[in-house]
C-alpha cells in the first residue's frame, strides 16, 4: 500500500455568502479569508510558509501566488495555483499535506475568494477545443453540461424529476439551521423546485447554484505541530484524485464517473468505509451531482440514488447527515471557495462547534469536490482523531 | 435550415489542426481522423491519437450517423446571442465510428427519444456552417 497521507487542518476561515460584493476586489476577499483562517489557528501571518490559491483571481490572471503573497506580505518557501475548477479545494488540502510531508514549509494556507458585482458577469473565457466545438452548436456553460448528464441519468435509470429535487429540497432544509446562508429564511418543497423555471430541459433553476461573492481559507500542518494548535485538530486521513476527461461530450457512461475511482481509494487510504462516515460533505453545484455521488461512493447501486434519497434522511439528526452547512445549493457558490465550503463544513463537524446543526459524535467526514463537468474529482476522508 | 443569420452566433475558432474537419464541412460531409497504427476514429482533431498516441493520423470521411445519447431543451442559452432561438436542443451524439461529439439537434421537443438514430445535416444559422444533426431518415 502506498505510504500514508498525513496532515492536520488547524485553521478555517470563511466569508458570509453575499449576493453582490459592492466595492471589493478578489485580492481584498482573499485577504480576508486569510486573516479569518491564521486568527482561528492562533497563528500570525508570519507563520504561513506555504500558499496555495485558485486561478481565477479576477484582478489577476497571471503569477497569482507571486501576486498574492505580495499582497498579503508574505514570502512563502512553497506555492502554486491548483487548477482543479470545484475540486480545487479538497485538491489543496492533500497537496498543502504533500508538500509538508516532502519538506518544503510546515504551515500552508489554502484560499480561494471571488467578488461578485452586479451587472458584471464574471465569466471563464472557452478556449479550445469547447470553444471551437461546444460553443458555436448553442452550448455554452455549465447549465447545458449538467442537464445533459442529469437527462442521460433519467434514460439510462428512469430516475425522476422528484428524485433529484429531493436533493435541493435537503440542501434547502439545511439552510434554516445556517444563518451564514444565502438561502436562509427561505426554504422551499420538493413542490417549488419542481415549479421552478426550467433553465436547460431537465435542469430547473432551483436544482442549480446561486453564484454569490465570498471567500475561505484553510490553515494546514503537519499533524505533530497541529497539536500545539489552538483548537482539536481535524486529521486528513485519506485522499483520492482523478480526472477524465474536459468536455461533457468527452465524458465516460454514466455509471463510470471518476469519483468511482476517488471516493474508494480515499475511503480506502484512511482505512474505514462509508458506512463509517458521520458526515456526507458532497459538491453539489447541481443536484445531479450528488445523485452521481451518492453512487460513486456506494452508499447504493448505480442507478437507484433516487430510491436512497426518497429512503433516508439528510439533515444533521438524519440516518445519513448530508451538508449541514445547506451545500452550495443552499449555502450560495462563491465560484471556487464554494468547493471549499465542504471542507470549512467537516471541520466545524469534527471540532463539534457546529451548533444547533451538530452531529452528534461525529468522527469522520467524506468531503468531495468537482470540477469542470464531473471531470476533474477529488475525495478525502477527514477525522477528529488520528 | 434557418432564415435568420445572426453575425453576433458565435462561429467556430478554427485551427490549423482542425482545418480540414472545417474544409470537409463546407464541402458537405462529416471528416475524422482515424489513427493509423490502431484504426480508431478520433474525435476532437488533434495530431496525437489519444488511445496508441501515435503521431500520425488521416482524415477519412465519415458517415454522418449516429446515435442520440443525451439531450437538452435550452430555455436559457449560455451565450447572449443564442437567446433568441430559444427554446432549442443540443445533444451528445455517438457517431457510427466510435467518438462523441455536443451537436445542435433538429428534433422537435417531444419526437427527442433516447439512442435515436440520428444524422448530420450541414446548418447555416449563424455565418458559419455546422455540423446540425436530425432524424435519420428511414431507408428502404
Ligand atoms: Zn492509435
Amino acid at each position: 500500500m502506498a505510504s500514508q497521507i498525513q496532515g492536520a487542518i488547524t485553521g478555517i476561515g470563511e466569508l458570509k455568502p453575499v449576493r453582490y460584493s459592492e466595492g471589493k476586489t478578489t485580492l481584498s476577499l482573499i485577504a480576508e479569508s486569510v486573516r479569518l483562517a491564521i486568527q482561528d489557528a492562533g497563528i500570525s501571518k508570519e507563520d504561513i510558509d506555504g500558499l496555495l490559491v485558485g486561478p481565477q483571481v479576477g484582478e489577476t490572471p497571471q503569477h497569482v501566488p507571486a501576486t498574492v503573497s505580495e499582497y498579503l506580505g508574505i514570502d512563502p518557501t512553497m506555492s502554486n495555483t491548483v487548477d482543479l475548477g470545484g475540486a480545487t479545494g479538497p485538491g489543496m488540502i492533500w497537496r498543502a499535506a504533500a508538500a509538508i510531508q516532502a519538506g518544503m514549509c510546515e504551515t500552508v494556507v489554502c484560499v480561494l475568494a471571488n467578488k461578485n458585482e452586479k451587472g458584471e458577469t464574471l465569466r471563464s473565457p472557452n478556449r479550445n477545443p469547447i470553444r471551437e466545438f461546444d460553443v458555436p452548436f448553442g452550448a455554452s456553460g455549465a447549465n447545458t453540461s449538467y442537464a445533459l448528464l442529469k437527462r442521460q441519468h433519467m434514460e439510462e435509470h428512469g430516475s425522476t424529476q422528484e428524485d433529484f429535487a429531493r436533493i435541493a429540497y435537503w440542501a434547502r432544509k439545511n439552510a434554516q439551521l445556517n444563518p451564514d446562508a444565502i438561502f436562509y429564511n427561505k426554504p422551499v418543497e420538493v413542490e417549488g423546485i419542481l415549479a421552478s423555471p426550467m433553465i436547460a430541459d431537465p435542469l430547473h433553476l432551483l436544482e442549480i447554484v446561486m453564484p454569490v461573492a465570498g471567500g475561505a481559507a484553510v490553515v494546514v500542518t503537519s499533524a505533530e505541530k497541529a497539536a500545539e494548535g489552538k483548537h482539536k485538530p481535524v486529521y486528513l486521513k485519506g485522499a483520492g484524485e482523478k480526472i477524465t476527461h474536459r468536455a461533457v461530450s468527452q465524458a465516460p457512461s454514466i455509471d463510470a464517473l471518476p469519483f468511482n475511482y476517488s471516493i474508494p481509494r480515499a475511503l480506502e487510504q484512511a482505512r474505514t468505509n462509508v458506512e463509517d462516515i458521520d458526515l456526507f460533505s458532497l459538491y453539489d453545484c447541481y443536484t445531479s451531482v450528488v445523485a452521481t455521488t451518492l453512487e460513486s461512493a456506494g452508499l447504493c447501486k448505480p442507478g437507484e440514488f433516487g430510491e436512497f434519497v426518497k429512503n433516508h434522511s439528510f439533515g444533521h439528526d438524519g440516518d445519513y447527515p448530508l451538508n449541514t452547512h445547506g451545500g452550495q445549493l443552499g449555502f450560495g457558490q462563491a465560484d471556487l471557495a464554494g468547493g471549499m465550503s465542504h471542507v470549512v463544513e467537516a471541520v466545524h463537524q469534527l471540532r463539534g462547534e457546529a451548533g444547533n446543526r451538530q452531529i452528534p459524535n461525529a468522527k469522520k467526514a467524506l468531503v468531495t469536490g468537482n470540477g469542470a463537468t464531473l471531470s476533474e474529482t477529488t475525495a478525502l476522508v477527514l477525522g477528529g482523531e488520528q | 435550415m434557418s432564415q435568420h443569420p445572426n453575425i453576433s452566433l458565435p462561429s467556430p475558432t478554427i485551427t490549423p489542426v482542425s482545418q480540414p474537419f472545417w474544409e470537409g464541412i463546407q464541402a458537405g460531409h462529416l471528416s475524422l481522423q482515424q489513427c493509423d497504427r490502431c484504426e480508431q476514429w478520433v474525435f476532437y482533431p488533434r495530431e496525437h491519437c489519444p488511445h496508441c498516441f501515435h503521431d500520425s493520423l488521416t482524415w477519412k470521411k465519415a458517415s454522418g450517423r449516429g446515435r442520440l445519447k443525451t439531450w437538452s431543451v435550452i430555455h436559457r442559452a449560455g451565450h447572449p446571442a443564442w437567446q433568441e432561438h430559444t427554446p432549442y436542443v443540443v445533444g451528445v451524439v455517438v457517431l457510427e465510428e466510435g467518438p462523441s461529439l455536443l451537436t445542435h439537434v433538429l428534433v422537435d421537443e417531444t419526437d427527442l427519444t433516447y439512442n435515436m438514430k440520428v444524422e448530420m445535416e450541414i446548418s447555416e444559422i449563424g455565418p458559419h456552417p455546422l455540423p446540425f444533426f436530425k432524424k435519420q431518415e428511414e431507408t428502404i
